[in-house]
């Protein structure tokens, strides 16, 4: 990417400022900015086709010419590939200049179909927009227009229409320099140019839809949105995407209470314009048709999400999967063995009555809260009030057995995204970025690509990043503490052969080299390490004690957490996790505080997921009894099936706060339907801490609330007022009271801008000012707005001086606790390798068995088949052959998968992904039945079958 | 009719059948001009260059000498040599790649010496099977003669060359385009800024392009002495140069002849050139050098062929082809037919020459083949301005590289000399002379 | 398993040597495979995608950019005939239509016979010798309809096989080894240059 493409954060007005004459008047432009970055921001906008600010430009529909004084007098140039000189003479509205971009939209027209009528890019066209603005008035063309077969479908997501497509090569570069996966490139010469896949390999990028959202002309189309709406039908607002905890903006568009389309925002700190297909066609499952969930439930019939779809057909196909999936929208109890509709007075009272004699018995340790990664952060901090203040448990978990000690990523030294991005050494120690955060994997891939960062990879298999590090260490599960011991121990030789690890010692030696090198002295400045969970059968306490011991020897170093899930950040923030309190800070160090604002807090540290759900099936005075799940579903998206099922059977009672359907509804006591994504406003908290708005585009189906209102409403049957009225109220709560927060209030969102947020604590990090991008960045955006559309949040150049203040808040929180300060992490033993046994690593897959996938048609069909990976020497020394049918088995139970061999999977290991079923096997998450959650690593032998 | 007695140079070998073997070229004189480089000092042998005043036979016209000197110094540069000779009606480079191979390698070794380039590549047209047979053969023997590879001759210096062939696209002779497919892409030119490979070329490093002929100079000047060069021709088009002479000619066929000296009648009468047109027939228009340049007439005959004199003169001596077209040609046909040619070969980049081409092409058919309309030449007139505005030569442009603005000059000079014709064709709904 | 024969995989091999990056020798790889099979076959573009570094598409978006290279199955002799300015001037309209109706078969198409694919092709730079005719990127230097008649009666009787071998511009080229200057002394030459260029400088 080039330079220019990748500083508007800069300011023009520096003393390198370049000046020159634009239409006759002065203008400055950035060192090496082009002319028609620079003439924009000088207010006048040059038309363009092919140049988009995030790729490299091109120069080839040649709509931007401008003339330019030169040696040879002024010449025809196209501004987006010329930079500003100093001194030189740039005119734009020439006669000259005129005729030109007469002549080119004249010429890109003789060979387009004009079938605006029937077009999804009709009315948010550029080709349209500019043909009336900059064009011809009437076609002299009369000859046959080039004809090809249209459309043709690339990919299960993606269209192709070749006559409409003007070779503005937006698309190919996209996929070759963006995503790194050509897949897509121009075939042909001349006017036979056109966008091609190789006949057997569709455009399978997880990242295609920009694709979409970036072609000028309708030439590339989306299935989920084809022929749903026009424009003109079309409301939208700003939001984020909580897909994964990345928090990409986006602009969420409507039409009469259904979502039709989710188009990727500008933003400079996060997501560039780019969105992964599951964040942007998942939406489909906010749609899914509402179900009457009572028969669904009532017959102790599980609920199989996408049993019998089809496979690697073309999405078209599979819609009638949407009405079987459907949406949870009324409440209901349990009679018996049946679930039945009530209100929801009746429902909560039954909630409140249950919850109270749970705890009446055995005490508020007795309930435990699951989940809430899904919530907005004043859904969580709702929730978290009412578990840890009204009931007084500190079994609160939002992270399923698949996250990492939160006073560990709430403790340490954060990077932001863009510093993991230009960190001079950057260590990963997490799983593949591509397939848990994939707009993240864009970034750190261009930033690799670039040299502006050298990756040091940790990881259990090989990922898509290994190609774009400088070393990759390939290790086996519970490696990664020796591993991170030898990084940083004080030799420069490795005193031993860290456990296991299949790599050579002269890459460690390379790695250590290459951190010496990272800058300025041996405490890790100039370091970045991203951490994350590598596995879901190894327990996070090795990654924490992995990443304790780099934060120990490193104090210099930043750290940037990959948790992945939707807003879980936001959740460990308000609380959600044993041993903390909103905020960041420890119970521990809160306990007064929050006694004092609450009335009321947690007596003793609670139990998270794994021990909640021990506990349950355990029993015995102190036990688990109770378990609230919150848009969680413990028996898909907890690592040990066996423990989640014994413990949803064992319980005595059980709470499902759910939107969606899941296998865990039919062990629910009470089910109470909640709004999702898109359906209430909030705030969310990304994995760097930047807080940015959810807008709530529809409203929730049938009589499903938001999450806080359900918090408060339950809240005033278990007899306390949690005294909110409306979101409002939850946010300055939180600013009041939560540390990390102080001082911000949700109104800076609408100050600073929209787009971009601002990262907790304020002051940690840089605000940016905010640009206004080029509209024909995202043609879609734009279009809707100037259609009506409420307009996005507005961008504000500069900041209020009351905001400026209030980022250095001076500390007017008086005994507010500290925030968490890092505490050494429990040591954690690994046991030997056993020879006989191979160690499972368990990794995530963008496309999964969850709900968001199972319940968009157009997704669900992507999710790829399941299958043991082992490296093939080991398959060669069991005997296996690829694709021969093999027995896995654990401890807790065995599994009959087809076995391949992979080089990428270190020797001793066996690969089975998470959440990815067998199509031969009920659509059950496999992999969890084999895995003791309570174990630090598992263990599973093969066997030919 | 003076036909000047200047020394062949290029070609004075091609008597021979046996030209292309190292034998025949060790005989004559082969692997002289290279020793004695190895000889000199490179900046020496740049020097040479230089005062030759050798302008580039590819069809800029650049002089060599200038554009060494401004390769960018930087550890890591190659040279690249354009064997990819497909403007209609050129045949020079040819017939030195397929008659004398060894001659272009030795040129290549010494400029390779002089630049101080460890690695040249020489990119040839995929059609030339036999030519591609034969360079890659001489290649084989300069190696075993120890003229390239480690240690030329002893001198210390080492060279290695690659024979890369192209696979059919014209576009691959534009010097940006040539090294985008030498890089194993598309023939997509290069945008503009940076002008020059000089600066980033090859891989992104900086890079000579010469062409074949140029090549094939360089060890007679190196041999002779750059003023010995200089002293041939006049003005800045020194030497001689190899011209192919196509159409309607008694002799058609690649002529060496001595620059400024030599006018355009001279090649085409001369009997032992050209032989006058054939049937004696009148001369109606000829293509002065190659089918981007705009066309001449009669009038033009005498003109010197001189770069300069012919610039002046409104059009270019360009790849060094000179097509000529007696009274039985229809001038719609053979402009339509150069059209094609460029719609054809347009690489797709820019919107102007990829659609502007088909556009104009399907309208010279049509007038072609009886479907004009009067209007049409108006409509021919503005599309080629919106493609090279001004349509004038040197041309303007509004596209990347100037294969766009090579589309217009000859439906112009067409309609410009033959307009009547045209009116002819529209009139008659079809062609007079079918 | 690869596409390529033993032989014709070492020869990738060597090709891709010849190079400072692997996808240099895409194209040269392109004419070894249309050597091999007379066409392009998408197994052979994704054997090569596979060895110097690209994705097949990126192998076939550029294949299609050359007319020398074939995604679709052509004849055994690849008939091109030139219609370019000197060739009109001198008969090439009148030949391709003797061409096609001699073959049977319209421009671009192939004999049922599988033997000819028929080709109009832009100049072949052999204008002394109107029209001009191209088998296999051979040149035939054909003028008249006789001679060509009697070229292609030739070629069906299985003639001509020493002067017009199978398609592929490299059939009869073999490079003697690869380079031969040892990259350490590239490297020790470009060093010197670099620092020869550096005294210059300062
Ligand atoms: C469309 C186009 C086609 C060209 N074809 C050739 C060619 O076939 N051979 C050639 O030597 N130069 C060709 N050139 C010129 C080259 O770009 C370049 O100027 C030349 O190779 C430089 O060599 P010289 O300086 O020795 O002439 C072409 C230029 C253009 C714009
Ligand atoms: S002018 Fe034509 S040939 Fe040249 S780069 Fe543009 S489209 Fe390609
Ligand atoms: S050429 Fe500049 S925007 Fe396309």
């Amino acid at each position: 990417m080039t330079d220019q493409a990748s500083q508007p954060t800069a300011h023009p007005d520096t003393d390198d400022a370049v000046t020159f004459t634009l239409d006759g008047r002065p203008a400055t432009a950035r060192p090496g900015e082009l002319l028609i970055s620079a003439a924009e921001r000088a207010g006048v906008y040059i038309p363009r086709f092919c140049y988009h600010p995030r790729m490299e430009p091109v120069g080839m529909c040649r709509m931007c010419l401008v003339e330019v004084s030169g040696p040879r007098g002024a010449t025809l140039q196209p501004a987006c590939f010329i930079p500003a000189e100093a001194g030189s003479e740039v005119v734009t509205n020439s006669d000259k200049v005129k005729k030109a971009q007469d002549g080119v939209l004249e010429f890109l027209l003789v060979n387009h179909p004009l079938d605006c009528p029937v077009c999804d890019k009709g009315g948010e066209c550029p080709l349209q927009d500019q043909t009336l603005a900059y064009g011809p008035g009437e076609s002299r063309f009369v000859e046959e227009k080039r004809h090809f077969e249209k459309p043709i479908p690339i990919s299960d997501l993606v269209l192709l229409d070749r006559e409409r497509c003007i070779q503005c090569a937006r698309c190919t570069r996209f996929a070759e320099e963006i995503a790194g996966e050509a897949q897509i490139d121009f075939a042909g010469r001349g006017e036979l140019v056109e966008v091609a896949t190789f006949p057997t390999e569709p455009f399978s990028s997880y990242f295609s839809g920009n694709t979409v959202q970036i072609c000028p002309v309708g030439a590339l189309t989306a299935t989920p949105y084809r022929f749903t709406a026009r424009p003109w039908d079309l409301d939208q607002v700003e939001s984020t995407c909580t897909t994964c905890a990345l928090g990409c903006r986006v602009a969420v568009q409507s039409s009469a209470n259904r979502l039709t389309r989710l188009l990727g925002l500008d933003s400079e700190p996060v997501n560039h314009g780019w969105l992964c297909d599951k964040g942007r066609f998942s939406f489909e499952a906010v749609n899914g048709d509402e179900v009457s969930a009572g028969p669904a439930l009532g017959n102790g019939q599980p609920v199989t999400l996408g049993s019998g779809r089809p496979r690697g057909q073309f999405a078209g196909e599979v819609a009638e999967t949407a009405s079987q999936v459907g949406r949870i929208t009324e409440p209901m109890v349990r009679d018996g063995d049946r679930h039945v509709r009530v209100s929801w007075s009746e429902a909560l009272s039954e909630a409140a009555s249950r919850l109270s004699a749970v705890r009446e018995a055995h005490g508020p340790g007795s309930i435990a809260f699951i989940g809430g990664g899904r919530l907005t952060n004043e859904g969580a901090y709702a929730w978290t009030k009412l578990a840890k203040a009204v009931i007084g448990t500190d079994s609160v978990d939002a992270q399923l057995g698949d996250g990492l000690p939160a006073e560990l990523v709430l403790s340490l030294p954060r990077a932001t995204i863009d510093e993991a991005c230009s960190a001079p050494v950057v260590v990963l120690l997490s799983g593949d970025v591509r397939e848990e955060l994939p707009v993240l994997f864009l970034r750190l891939r261009r930033a690799a690509l670039d040299k502006k960062i050298s990756l040091i990879e940790l990881s259990l298999r090989s990922t898509s990043l290994t190609r774009y590090a400088e070393v990759s260490l390939t290790l086996r599960p519970g490696d990664s503490p020796a591993v991170a011991r030898a990084l940083v121990g004080p030799n420069a030789s490795v005193p031993t052969h860290p456990a296991g690890g299949s790599f050579a010692l002269e890459d460690l030696e390379r790695a250590r080299a290459l951190i010496a090198g990272a800058g300025h002295g041996p405490d890790g400045t100039g370091v970045v390490v991203l951490y994350g969970r590598p596995s879901f059968a190894e327990d996070g306490a090795v990654t924490a004690a992995a990443v304790a011991t780099l934060a120990t020897a490193w104090p210099g170093a930043r750290f940037l957490p990959l948790l992945r899930r939707g807003n879980v950040h936001g959740a460990l923030d308000m609380g959600m996790a044993p041993g903390v309190l909103p905020g960041r800070s420890s119970l521990e160090h809160g306990h007064a505080w929050f006694s004092d604002h609450w009335g009321s807090a947690p007596d003793a540290r609670g139990r998270d997921t794994t021990e909640a759900l021990r506990s349950v099936v355990e029993g015995g005075p102190g036990a688990t009894r109770a378990l609230v799940l919150l848009g969680a579903d413990p028996l898909e998206d907890f690592p040990d099936r066996v423990l989640a099922t014994r413990a949803l059977e064992a319980a005595e009672v059980v709470i499902a706060v759910a939107g969606h359907p899941g296998p865990a509804l039919d062990h629910a006591d009470v089910v109470l339907p909640v709004a999702v994504s898109h359906e209430r406003p909030g705030t969310t908290t990304n994995i760097e801490g930047r807080v940015t708005r959810l807008g709530q585009k529809l409203v929730p189906p049938g009589l499903a609330w938001p999450d806080w209102t359900i918090a408060s409403v339950l809240s005033d049957e278990l007899g306390y007022d949690l005294a909110i009225g409306a979101v409002t109220d939850i946010a300055e709560e939180i600013e009041r009271v939560a540390p990390a927060y102080r001082g911000f209030a949700p109104a800076f969102l609408d100050q600073v801008s929209g787009h971009d947020g601002l990262v907790v604590p304020l002051g940690a990090a840089p605000v940016h000012t905010v640009e206004p991008i080029d509209p024909m960045a995202t043609p879609g955006v734009e279009s809707v707005e100037r259609q009506g559309a409420p307009p996005r949040v507005g961008l504000t150049e500069g900041l209020s001086r009351e905001l400026l203040a209030a980022l250095h808040p001076d500390d007017g929180g008086e005994g507010a606790p500290p925030l968490l300060r890092r505490t050494a992490p429990t040591a954690v033993s690994i046991p030997p390798p056993d020879h006989y046994s191979l160690r499972l690593v368990s990794t995530r897959r963008l496309y999964d068995h969850g709900a968001g996938v199972v319940a968009s048609p157009s997704l669900a069909a992507l999710t790829p088949p399941l299958s043991a990976l082992a490296n093939p020497s080991d398959l060669a020394r069991l005997g296996i052959g690829p694709g021969d049918r093999v027995r896995v088995s654990s401890p807790r139970g065995e599994l009959t998968l087809v076995a391949e061999g992979d080089s990428g999977v270190p020797k001793g290991v066996l690969v089975i992904e998470f959440n990815v079923s067998d199509p031969d096997q009920p659509a059950d998450n496999a992999v969890a039945s084999l895995i003791d959650a309570s174990a630090v690593v598992n263990e599973v032998r093969l066997e030919s079958l | 009719m003076a036909v000047t007695d200047a020394p062949r140079i290029v070609t004075a070998r091609l008597d021979h059948a046996d030209s292309h073997t190292l034998e025949r070229y060790l005989a004559t004189g082969g692997y002289d001009g290279l020793r004695k480089a190895l000889g000199m000092t490179p900046a020496a042998v740049v020097a040479e260059v230089d005062a030759a005043s050798l302008l580039g036979r590819g069809g800029a016209g650049f002089p060599a000498g200038r554009k060494w000197s401004m390769l960018k110094k930087d550890p890591v540069t190659y040279l690249v040599v354009n064997g990819d000779e497909s403007e209609p009606a050129t045949f020079k480079d040819h017939l030195l790649i397929e008659r004398d191979p060894h001659q272009i390698l030795e040129g290549v070794i010494i400029s390779a010496y002089a630049l101080q380039v460890t690695q040249a590549f020489i990119y040839l047209r995929g059609e030339f099977a036999l030519g591609l047979e034969r360079m890659e053969e001489a290649l084989n023997d300069a190696y075993r003669h120890g003229a390239v590879g480690e240690d030329i001759f002893g001198s210390g210096f080492s060279l290695d060359i690659v024979v890369h062939p192209g696979a059919g696209a014209y576009i691959c002779g534009e010097e940006t385009a040539l090294l985008e497919s030498l890089e194993g892409k598309r023939g997509f030119p290069r945008i503009k800024p940076p002008f020059f490979p000089a600066v980033i070329g090859l891989y992104g490093q900086p890079t000579v392009v010469n062409n074949v002929e140029t090549m094939a100079n360089i060890p007679w000047i190196v041999t002779n002495g750059g003023a010995a060069f200089a002293a041939l021709g006049e003005g800045r088009s020194t030497g001689t140069r190899l011209f192919a002479l196509a159409g309607h000619v008694r002799n058609p066929g690649p002529y060496e002849v001595e620059m400024v000296k030599t006018t355009f009648r001279d090649l085409i009468y001369a009997p032992s050139l050209g032989g006058g047109v054939r049937e004696d027939r009148e001369l109606k228009a000829f293509v002065p050098g190659g089918v981007s340049a705009p066309w001449f007439g009669p009038k033009q005959l005498d003109l010197p062929l001189g770069q300069d004199e012919v610039g002046a003169a409104g059009s270019m001596l360009g790849s060094g082809s000179v097509v000529v077209m007696d009274e039985t040609t229809c001038a719609v046909r053979a402009s339509w037919r150069i059209t094609k040619f460029f719609f054809r070969e347009s690489c797709g980049q820019c919107t102007p020459c990829r659609e502007g081409s088909g556009w104009l092409e399907r309208i010279m058919y049509r007038i072609e083949h009886g479907g004009g309309r009067e209007e049409d030449l108006d409509l021919l007139m503005d599309v080629c301005d919106n493609i090279s505005p001004g349509v004038n030569w040197p041309p303007q442009q509004t596209t990347i590289c100037v294969l766009g603005p090579s589309i217009p000059p000859s439906i112009a000079a067409a309609i410009s000399m033959f307009r009547d014709e045209f009116l002819v064709h529209i009139k008659d709904g079809g062609c007079p002379f079918d | 398993m690869s596409h390529f024969t033993t032989t014709n995989a070492t020869r990738a091999r060597q090709l891709i040597a010849l190079y400072p990056e692997p996808r240099s020798a895409l194209l040269p790889l392109c004419h070894l495979a249309q050597e091999q099979d007379g066409w392009l076959r998408p197994e052979a573009m994704a054997e090569i995608a596979e060895l110097v570094g690209v994705t097949a598409a990126e192998v076939r978006g550029t294949a299609t950019f050359y007319d020398m290279l074939h995604t679709e199955p052509i004849g055994r002799y690849l008939v091109s005939v030139c219609t370019n300015i000197a060739c009109i001037l001198d008969g090439a309209t009148e030949l391709l239509a003797h061409a096609e109706e001699r073959l049977g078969v319209r421009v671009g198409a192939t004999t049922a016979d599988g033997l000819f694919t028929l080709e109009e092709s832009e100049c072949l730079a052999d204008c002394d010798h109107p029209p001009c005719v191209q088998v296999n990127h051979r040149f035939v230097r054909t003028t008249t309809a006789q001679k060509f008649d009697e070229l292609i009666d030739e070629l069906k009787a299985g003639g001509r096989a020493e002067e017009i071998p199978p398609h592929g511009t490299l059939v009869r080229i073999r490079r003697n080894g690869g380079l031969r200057v040892e990259p350490q002394r590239i490297e020790r030459e470009r060093a010197r240059a670099a620092s020869s260029a550096g005294e210059r400088a300062g």
